[in-house]
């Protein structure tokens, strides 16, 4: 327990100290909420679906938590690189408790920039339908941070070098977050993006999201719970295992 | 032991052991095999094949003994650099499980041995490179390990650092009984410092004996001309055509991404 909150608390501090991730984390999300829910708010109205801003933030949300869960990552690349990795890696704590220490870590500065998004939209006019069904939201908030930091983790296990990370970016992280309904309904899509959708586990943690923010589903809050749970786990499983083969 | 990586060969088939409280200086050209023995030793490696123990201990059978009994000074500074020396200090403390009561003392003692007291609220990051191996000093020492390794310790250091540094493992030498492993390229610190020196050259260890040993083993004066004898004047580029011009680290990349 000692170890595991010794590590938790090395992250906690990096992340404090360092302001301009905090501001850079949640500078991102603003400019989507902001420019899109303002810039095509005007046009969804128009195309007789309601308010824009509303049904971006779910989707905002988990936004942040993917990107800030798989950057942190990098974390693990940088450790690698730079040396600390090493000074985890020989000492007498198994690595299932390094990982778990760090990963912790990870997930609550995920779920602390998750926070200030929901805060930040509060802020700019959005009401939750229903406060009752917040804890549930702030529970899928949490799992998720755990899964996608996770799966970062694992990742960063993986690649050997930043640009590798870059090419991880690219191929899979923005598809993943392109293709989760994040920004548009999936109702009416292509049938090819539909099926690109229904495979993407992102799509059932924003569709559940939405459902406990604006009462909107596309799934249903039962088969998107399923789906969330069965990731958290596989992302977990990834991340254990592909830690436990980086050899030093 | 043995270790590959496919048809690369790091390590191939190396045997030796270090006495207790003994000075042992690990020599070899770039490439040699140096860095890898060292990982396999500190667990950071499996072995492909053979045995090793640290202070008694099956270094796989018996890991965090194994672990416990050993403390590292990497050849590539491995502190977390946003982070205070004290702080440094107190993840290590709690890595090895140095119960609470102690750890304030034992971190005062320590950074006060290396000189870093004064600074021990500053990040790691505004720290210079002699600075940076002390620290690293003081924090392998932290949980009174058995058996001390120092990789490169001195790689990028000034003469009077390097001075200091060595007399601090000399010390720790005749007053712990600590048993010090280190490798290094600077022929006469070995010479100086190691109680007993073994060469390794492409995977295989080609002597092994006290400084003075080696150099009438080979007939020379000094024991750099002892270890150009044994290990050839030609420039290393880590790779050997040995290992079908391919060097241990593209190996083991190419490896892990297979």
């Amino acid at each position: 327990m000692d170890v595991i909150y010794i590590l938790w608390l090395r992250q906690m501090k990096r992340y404090i100290r360092s302001r301009s991730r905090v501001l850079g984390a949640i500078g991102q999300p603003i400019l989507f909420l902001l420019a899109l829910g303002y810039g095509l708010g005007s046009v969804y109205k128009r195309a007789g679906q309601g308010n824009f801003l509303e049904f971006l933030v779910p989707g905002i949300i988990v936004q942040t938590i993917l990107f800030s869960g798989v950057f942190w990552g990098i974390q693990i690349l940088f450790d690698k690189r730079f040396g600390f990795l090493k000074e985890m890696l020989v000492a007498p704590v198994s690595r299932f408790r390094v990982l778990l220490g760090n990963a912790l870590g990870g997930a609550t500065i995920s779920f602390l920039q998750g926070i200030f998004v929901l805060v930040i939209s509060i802020i700019l006019g959005f009401r939750p339908y229903n406060w009752a069904l917040l804890p549930l939201s702030l529970l899928i908030i949490l799992t998720l941070c755990l899964a996608l930091t996770s799966f970062g983790a694992g990742l960063a296990s993986i690649v050997e070098d930043f640009q590798g990370f870059q090419g991880i970016n690219n191929f899979i992280i923005f598809p993943l977050y392109f293709l989760s309904g994040a920004l548009y309904p999936l109702t009416n899509v292509p049938t090819f993006l539909r099926i690109l959708s229904e495979i993407n586990p992102l799509t059932y943690c924003v569709d559940a999201m939405r459902y406990t923010m604006i009462n909107q589903t596309h799934f249903g809050i039962t088969k998107d719970l399923v789906v969330i749970a069965l990731t958290v786990v596989v992302c977990v499983a990834f991340a254990v295992n592909r830690f436990n083969r980086i050899q030093a | 032991m043995v270790k590959t990586y496919g048809d690369v060969k790091a390590v191939r088939d190396i045997s030796f052991a270090v006495n207790a409280g003994e000075i042992f200086a690990f020599l070899g050209p770039n490439g040699a095999g140096k860095s890898t023995t060292i990982s396999m030793l500190t667990t950071m490696l499996r072995p492909t094949k053979g045995k090793l123990y640290l202070d008694g201990h099956d270094v796989e059978a018996e890991q965090d003994l194994a672990r416990k009994s050993f403390g590292i000074v990497f050849q590539d500074p491995a502190l977390e650099e946003e982070l205070t020396a004290y702080e440094n200090m107190q993840i290590h403390a709690v890595l090895y499980g140095i119960p609470k009561s102690e750890q304030k003392t034992r971190i005062e003692e320590l950074l006060r041995l290396v000189d870093l007291w004064e600074r021990k609220d500053s990040f790691v990051k505004t720290y210079s490179g002699g600075m940076r191996r002390r620290l690293e000093i003081a924090r392998g020492l932290l949980h009174h390990p058995k058996i001390l390794f120092l990789d490169e310790p001195t790689l990028g250091l000034d003469t009077q650092t390097r001075n200091l540094l060595w007399d601090y493992v000399k010390k720790l030498s005749d007053t712990e009984g600590m048993t010090i492993f280190f490798t290094t390229h600077y022929l006469d610190e070995a010479e100086a410092v190691a109680d007993r020196i073994a060469i390794i050259d492409h995977g295989k260890i080609v002597a092994d004996g006290t400084a003075q040993q080696l150099t009438s083993q080979t007939k020379t004066k000094s024991l750099e001309e002892a270890y150009l004898k044994l290990t050839g004047k030609e420039v290393r580029d880590e790779t050997s055509l040995s290992n079908n011009g391919l060097n241990v680290r593209t190996a083991r990349r190419n490896q892990r991404l297979r």
